[in-house]
């Protein structure tokens, strides 16, 4: 089932992201191409097959993954904090700014 | 004595130590030099004054008796790395001009082993790319032909370690981004096991594929650097393994268990995949390729034909799973709290909405919308889940694969570098040719390439060595053996074409 360009608009608008009108159309096009190479995964049987989310988890028993203790690691302070917000686009008195959502 | 940019890192290592020459020395003339090659494309940020300090201390430390490998080797870093000090812009618009208040730890750890970092260079938007041609600070020229690409995404790395800027770069692998720029700028590169190197402060793009490497002129190059660089970082990335740090310099000479020193690689089993040999690869690689083997041979290591069923699978699982965890990643990117801001919008959504058409280029926002469709609901199990299932088929193929054998041998590309221009409007075109590298990446296991000889046009072929899971002192052992024997990794590009 190929993707159609409202499809397209509707992922977009998921994704916050706005396309141009012609930049739209190679985009189906091109992205419907990539999925004609995935159908080959349709026809692979994986019946009782665990999903791989993470190489560790394929890795064996000598590499497993842990928790570190849930504690603040980072110390706190104004200046700490203005390092931290330097690359922000628009910042007052330590808070982010941002358009405003409550009238 | 040979020009000081023609010094791999364990020549000048060792010139250092005989205090033949300065850090600072060093540290100047790679500087003039990659000053006057800025036409490469490679570097995306110089810092002189920088380097220059870092070279000074280096020198100051080194007369009072510190003696560590990498002291005062000159080095730059893949822009996807933050630097505390220097820009990080991953190849991004999304990014001009940031600033990291930290440092990666990769980089940090270099830094501590002496290095001295002369700036940062060009890559893929963040990684994402197999050209370099989707940096929004423009494309890496290949030094070897500069109408061709150097590959990518750590497509900068490779250029200036090939076109003898600098000796040694850091670069990430995701799905072949170290080992086929290495490939096609006849450089060597090792992307370890996943976990190996700490993510910490590397910009995300796919979380359980990202894993950082050394690229260099040859595995001796790569093993000081990676035995700096890897290590375990428990408290800062949950997914580096808790395996001590090695020096991965110890097994360089030694034969293997049982083997002469005129056979120093008997016994071991090197596997050819078949379906890394058929008429996917073309010919100048493929002799290449074949080549090497016959080298492999000569010193003692025996072939055996083994099978990865599911190679040609793993470019839509590869192009599923990273797109997915890309498009979850990149949604930090919403003109908050760092970054790219539109100047202009209605409200906050449009704000995002503004922000991020205007800060990613097209190939990221291809991934995001791949990846935000195969996350959606009603689709989720078919593309998404289905993928992950078909990664562990993958990763027990080369388990299965390596009861045959020690490590895995074959091509690292079908074909050497293409020219500029020729694959970028074809995104497609541009994934099937990832085919050799992404099934090593899926499973999590380490891949070298090293440089094997030329192909059509001159251009360098790179040999793709794989290991089972934290197997690299044997991958860095059987790469630095080859390079005993054969010059492939000695040649340059001429200076004329730089």
């Amino acid at each position: 089932m190929a993707l159609t360009s409202d499809d397209m608009r509707r992922l977009a608008a998921l994704a916050r992201l706005e396309l141009t009108p012609e930049a739209e159309g190679p985009l189906v096009t091109q992205i419907n191409g990539f999925f004609d190479l995935v159908a080959q995964m349709n026809a692979v049987d994986t019946t009782g097959i665990e999903p791989l989310a993470h190489p560790t988890d394929a890795m064996g028993e000598a590499v497993a993954l842990r928790l570190r203790d849930d504690i603040a690691s980072e110390p706190a302070s104004e200046a700490i904090r203005d390092t931290n917000q330097r690359s922000a686009p628009a910042v007052e008195r330590g808070l982010f700014l941002v358009p405003k959502v409550i009238e | 004595m040979s020009e000081i940019h023609e010094w791999r890192v364990a020549e000048l290592s060792r010139q250092l130590q005989a205090k033949a020459v300065s850090s600072v020395e060093v540290t100047q003339h790679l500087l003039a030099r990659a000053e006057a090659h800025q036409g490469l494309g490679s570097f995306l940020h110089l810092d002189p004054d920088r380097a220059l300090a870092q070279a000074k201390l280096a020198d100051a430390q080194r007369s009072d008796g510190h003696a560590a490998p990498l002291l005062g080797v000159p080095m730059a870093h893949k822009d996807v790395f933050v630097t505390e000090g220097m820009p990080t812009t991953a190849g991004s618009k999304m990014l001009a001009g940031y600033q990291s208040p930290f440092t990666a730890t990769v980089v940090r750890r270099l830094m501590e082993a002496g290095t001295v970092s002369l700036g940062k260079l060009n890559c893929d938007e963040f990684a994402m790319g197999s050209a370099n041609e989707n940096s929004a600070y423009g494309p890496v020229k290949n030094p070897w032909d500069v109408t061709r690409v150097p590959g990518g995404s750590s497509g900068g790395s490779a250029a200036a370690v090939a076109a003898r800027l600098v000796p040694a770069a850091t670069g990430t692998d995701t799905g072949g981004s170290i080992r086929q720029p290495a490939a096609f700028c006849g450089i060597t590169g090792i992307k370890p096991t996943y976990g190996l190197c700490s993510r910490y402060g590397m910009v995300a793009f796919a979380s359980s594929l990202d894993q950082a490497g050394p690229m260099a002129r040859s595995a001796e190059d790569c093993a000081l650097l990676l035995s700096a660089m890897a290590g375990p970082d428990l408290d800062r990335d949950a997914t580096s393994l808790d395996v001590p740090a090695r020096d991965f310099t110890q097994t360089l000479n030694q034969p293997r268990a049982g083997a002469t020193p005129d056979k120093p690689l008997s016994g071991l089993r090197v596997g050819l995949p078949k379906e890394f040999f058929g008429a996917g690869v073309s010919t100048d690689v493929n002799e290449a390729v074949q080549a090497a083997l016959a080298q492999l041979t000569a010193l003692g290591a025996t072939l055996v034909d083994i099978s990865l069923p599911r190679t040609e699978l793993s470019i839509p699982v590869y192009y599923i799973i990273a797109p997915a965890e890309a498009s979850s990643n990149l949604s930090r990117f919403d003109g908050v709290r760092y970054g790219h801001r539109a100047a202009a919008y209605d409200d906050l959504i449009d704000m995002y909405q503004k922000t991020r058409s205007e800060g990613f280029g097209d190939e990221v926002k291809r991934r995001i919308l791949i990846g935000t469709y195969v996350l959606s609901h009603g689709y989720y199990d078919a593309y998404y889940l289905q993928a992950q299932k078909i990664r562990r088929l993958i990763a027990n193929d080369f388990q299965a694969a390596f009861q045959q054998c020690d490590v895995i041998a074959g091509p690292v590309a079908p074909t050497v570098a293409w020219h500029l221009g020729e694959k970028a409007n074809d995104p497609v075109a541009s994934y099937l040719a990832d085919i050799f590298t992404l099934s090593i990446s899926l499973a999590g296991l380490p891949g070298m390439s090293v440089p094997a000889g030329f192909g059509e046009g001159g251009m360098p072929v790179g040999l793709q060595l794989v290991g089972n899971y934290l197997k690299e002192p044997e991958l860095l052992q059987t790469a630095h053996q080859f390079q005993q024997v054969t010059s492939w990794h000695t040649a340059s590009p001429k200076e004329s074409v730089l």
